[in-house]
């Protein structure tokens, strides 16, 4: 099916009324591919101060059904899971992702909580991840994948728990694609997540937890100073 | 899919006699439009985002070889490969052949409307690959062995009582007599069963709401995670895609899924946005091998430059669908095809046919409501109007109202007759209707009478009043 | 205002023919506005029949005839969404191609307007005098709403009429299933969208039914008779012009005449 290539190729071109483009045409939208200039970006993050896209993340966040546990630290953070397992009844065996992100927190300070770092599997009924940013608009995390953070942990389990820290949120999608570029390549995959899975295919009516985790719980650390 | 265009009148009087589909229909007349409305009243910026997404979408038709060429290179870059089809048939083909060298026995697919468009999974079946619909609506069309109704809700036609029954006759592994009332426990019941398939999947078939020229990605777009399981557990992510879904950069994505989601369900964003490119990274520990985009035309580069060009712009948001009371009335099987709605009202002549097709543009009373929530403004409304032009030009409408149109427009045409007869008119349906002020049945209108009454005229046509009064006036 | 405002009015092939109350009505309405109203005679119909059956050369030929019938006055006013949107929407597009009457086009659908929102936005609203004594609802009919951005200006209009409360529908901007020749091609989705309508106008608890457009309002009215309903069906113009004691309500007879 070589030949479709050139086919498609050249009806585009017939549709269009014209040849193939000339170079510097062609030189002038890869330059604006390049620059990647934005468009209208919404004011309802964009116009806040950092502690008021915290603010509008969470909010957005609990209102598709994710729940927060704000922590002051580091340190406080393996409570807050073990206390958020607790109260739903959850068992306090998790999976880890090897992210390094998750490496400062003194997990052995809740012995109680059983953790493997690695890969989740089928029937992980909790799984812990870092994040790489978070979206204040519609509070949105954003997760990449990579040697250390695997995307199944973000859909396996059953409940999914995310640390994110304060200085991770950025008001809109844009900043976030800017701080992936300035990161690198792009990953794998990019899973912009917005609350836990859910469908409305049966009679339009909310069932949380679809095929990906009922539950997502976020702690986010104020290492921002906001 | 055989289409039943052709049919639409029948298929649109066995919907409107269907109790159940009557009661699903209303539940989503009244849920999707409050969503919307919602979610738009909190969004100040909608139009200029509209604004903005409409110039993304005219940029990249303009330069659509640059933009399809620059995609390639950059899946081919990231490690993945290309294929381009020219149709269906090809499109089918390659999916086969993808799957045959990967020694596939079963797939999982992630909701794909251009998968419907080129019938993959018949075929797949009949080739000996077995393919798993994962979205739940979609699962349950697929084991109903129906089509979806519904380009973004599949099963929005059915009750619940009804996917119960069908999970039933499937599910056989589970006691008969269990509860499947509600949605939670049919939902439940769906993912413990799915579960399975995403993880013996040899194969994992997705759609693209979008591609990204910049980076070779595809974006797709779920609330149940399903096209995500689907594309990183299996061996290879395939992912099918028709041309016009490519956008230059992630920028211009961000501007696009925020119409999106607003626009198909009212949610501020769906629950996952997902960007791939390429397979797994040599370091990565999950990923599928083997990263494939099918691009198909299918009849796009067709409608480039012609009168139906602007519906290269749609992002299958279903707002169209959503909106439109004649939709509302019958649902997505009575259009007999694949897309259905105004927005398939328009596509769906241009891909089989206006000879099969031409009810649907037809069966519209131009109320407009599609174009107005439209997020790409596309003038739906127009482009069945250019439709049914073509079809008369074809003389291809019932003769009886080709007859009927033909000796109005005479009249229509000659002022001092067309007077001449309207005042007759207006006294003799007067005369006739005096006593009631309207008729219960009227001879050549039974289409108007069988439903409802005829008002009778008041007796004089406008234009002999004036006339008299200026009469009067004068002397 | 030194020189009277030149009106035309066109009638529209319904009123013409079913509703002449209409067309007075509005004269009324705009005489009492201050405008000299005239009634060119060489107009039919504004050709939608033409026009959405896909007779493209019909419509044109209707059309010309129109911009030369109409060519020379202030304005022309039309008691209808429907056809006002016509020739003020889709006129200068079906003649765009056509070098000797584009301009022309263009130009009539400048001056073009629907009753209402003429007395509303061009002449900022004139006092209504009218008494009413009833619960209305309001249809927005869909040409006149989505084409001409008519939503307001009908409810301003009314709530000077003394006596009238309005109540809405939970929807009033649903089609109502006329489109024109589509309710006869389609009649049982048409009868399907027309019978939902009447359980929100009956729901309203209204007893009457009021809309800007005649298309609609037969086919509302044809629905609600044969459904039984009592509610009193009359295009919007009868009640701002205080006529509706001339004639009774659409698919009715005045008592003294039954
Ligand atoms: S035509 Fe417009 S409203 Fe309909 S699906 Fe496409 S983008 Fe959405």
């Amino acid at each position: 099916m070589s030949g479709g290539r050139d086919q498609i190729l050249g009806s585009i071109r017939a549709g269009l009324g014209r040849g193939r483009l000339d170079a510097a045409t062609e030189a002038t939208l890869t330059e604006s591919l390049k620059a990647h200039r934005r468009n209208l970006v919404p004011a309802r993050a964009a116009a806040l101060d950092h502690a008021g896209q915290i603010a509008l993340f969470i909010a957005m966040a609990e209102e598709v059904d994710a729940t927060i546990a704000r922590v002051a630290d580091t340190d406080a953070v393996p409570a807050a899971v073990a206390d958020y397992l607790t109260g739903q009844n959850l068992p306090a065996r998790l999976v880890m992702t090897p992210d390094p992100q998750l490496d400062p927190i003194p997990w052995n300070n809740r012995p109680m909580l059983e953790i493997r770092r690695g890969r989740a599997e089928d029937g992980d009924a909790v799984g812990v991840t870092a994040c790489f940013a978070a979206i204040a608009e519609t509070g949105t995390l954003m997760l990449l994948s990579g040697p250390d953070s695997p995307t199944r942990n973000n859909f396996l389990p059953d409940t999914h728990v995310v640390v994110l820290r304060a200085s991770q949120v950025v008001a809109a999608y844009e900043e976030g694609w800017d701080r992936l570029r300035a990161k690198g390549a792009m990953p794998r995959t990019v899973n912009f997540i917005t609350g836990p899975s859910r469908t409305g295919d049966i009679e339009q009516r909310l069932v949380l937890g679809a095929h990906g985790p009922r539950r997502l719980h976020i702690v986010l650390i104020d290492d921002a100073g906001a | 899919m055989q289409p039943t265009s052709h049919d639409f009148k029948a298929n649109a009087h066995r919907a409107l006699g269907d109790k159940n589909l009557q009661r699903a229909m209303g539940m989503m007349r009244t849920g999707f439009p409050e969503k919307r409305a919602m979610a738009i009243a909190r969004m100040p910026e909608f139009d200029a985002l509209r604004d903005d997404g409409i110039a993304i979408k005219q940029q990249v038709l303009k330069h659509l070889d640059f933009y399809l060429e620059t995609f390639e290179k950059n899946v081919i870059a990231t490690g993945g490969q290309v294929h381009w089809c020219r149709n269906a048939q090809e499109a089918r083909e390659t999916v086969l052949a993808l799957c045959r060298a990967l020694d596939a026995k079963t797939v999982t697919k992630g909701k794909s409307m251009v998968s419907e468009e080129i019938a993959l999974n018949d075929f797949l079946e009949a080739n000996g690959v077995v393919p798993v619909e994962t979205d739940l609506g979609e699962y349950i069309v697929q084991i109903r062995h129906e089509t979806p109704s519904h380009i973004i809700a599949p099963a929005v036609h059915l009750v619940k009582e009804q996917v119960a029954e069908s999970f039933r006759a499937t599910h056989t592994q589970f006691p008969h007599d269990r509860n499947l009332d509600e949605p939670r426990t049919l939902c439940d019941e769906a993912r413990t069963v799915l579960r399975e398939k995403f993880l013996a999947a040899d194969v994992g078939i997705t759609g693209a709401n979008f591609l990204i020229a910049e980076t070779g990605s595809s974006i797709i777009v779920t609330n149940e995670g399903n096209g995500d399981l689907t594309q990183i557990l299996p061996r290879a992510h395939i992912v099918l895609a028709s041309i016009e879904k490519v956008v230059p950069t992630l920028e211009d994505a961000a501007t696009l899924l925020r119409l999106l989601a607003r626009s198909a369900t009212g949610q501020e964003f769906s629950t996952y946005t997902t960007i791939s490119t390429g397979p797994r990274r040599e370091t990565d520990t999950d990923g599928p091998g083997q990263y494939h985009v099918v691009l198909i035309d299918n009849g796009r580069t067709a409608l480039l430059g012609g009168e139906f060009e602007d519906m290269l712009r749609c992002i299958r948001c279903a707002a169209c669908l959503n909106h439109c009371p004649v939709y509302g009335a019958v649902g997505g099987h009575a259009y007999g095809w694949v897309y259905s709605g105004p927005m398939g009202a328009v596509l769906t002549p241009t891909l089989i046919g206006i000879e099969e097709a031409g009810h649907l543009p037809n069966a519209s009373t131009f109320c407009g409501r599609c174009e107005s929530v439209c997020p790409m403004r596309i003038p739906l409304p127009r482009m069945m109007r250019a439709w049914r032009a073509r079809e008369f030009a074809k003389k291809l409408g019932p003769k009886t109202a080709r007859w009927g149109l033909a000796i109005w427009a005479y009249a229509a045409k000659r002022p001092a007759l067309y007077r001449t007869m309207s005042a007759m008119a207006s006294r003799v349906l007067g005369l006739l209707g005096r006593a009631r002020g309207r008729f219960r049945s009227l001879p050549l209108a039974s289409g108007w009478t069988d439903m409802r009454d005829m008002p009778a005229p008041e007796g004089k046509s406008f234009m002999t009043l004036w006339a008299e009064q200026q009469k009067k006036a004068a002397r | 205002m030194a020189e009277p405002v030149r009106v035309a009015l066109f009638v529209t092939c319904l009123v013409d023919l079913f509703r002449p109350t209409v067309g007075f009505a509005a004269i009324k309405l705009l005489e009492d506005a201050g405008c000299t109203v005239t009634v060119p005679t060489a107009q039919t119909c504004c050709g939608q029949p033409a026009y959405n059956s896909g007779d493209r050369e019909d419509a044109k030929a209707i059309a010309r005839q129109v911009v030369a019938a109409f060519a020379d006055f202030d304005y022309v006013v039309v008691p209808s969404g429907s056809c006002g949107g016509m020739i003020k929407a889709h006129y200068p597009l079906l003649l765009a191609e056509e070098p000797a009457v584009a301009d022309d086009a263009k130009a009539l659908a400048a001056r073009t307007f629907e009753l209402i929102s003429f007395l509303v936005d061009v002449l900022k609203r004139p006092d209504i005098a009218a008494r009413y004594d009833g619960v209305a609802t309001y249809h927005d009919a869909c040409s006149g709403l989505r084409e001409l951005g008519i939503k307001d200006q009908p409810r301003h209009l009314l709530a000077q009429v003394s006596g009238l409360t309005l109540k809405e529908m939970t929807t009033p901007e649903v089609c109502c299933g006329f489109g024109g020749t589509f309710c006869v091609k389609y009649p049982e989705i048409s009868d399907k969208m027309v019978t939902d309508k009447a359980v929100d106008i009956a729901a309203t608890g209204a007893d009457t039914l009021l809309c800007g457009d005649m298309g609609c309002l037969l086919n509302m009215a044809g629905k609600l008779a044969r459904l039984g309903s009592g509610i009193r069906v009359r295009h919007v113009a009868e009640v701002l012009a205080g006529m509706t004691d001339d004639v009774a309500p659409i698919g009715h007879v005045a008592p003294d005449k039954a």
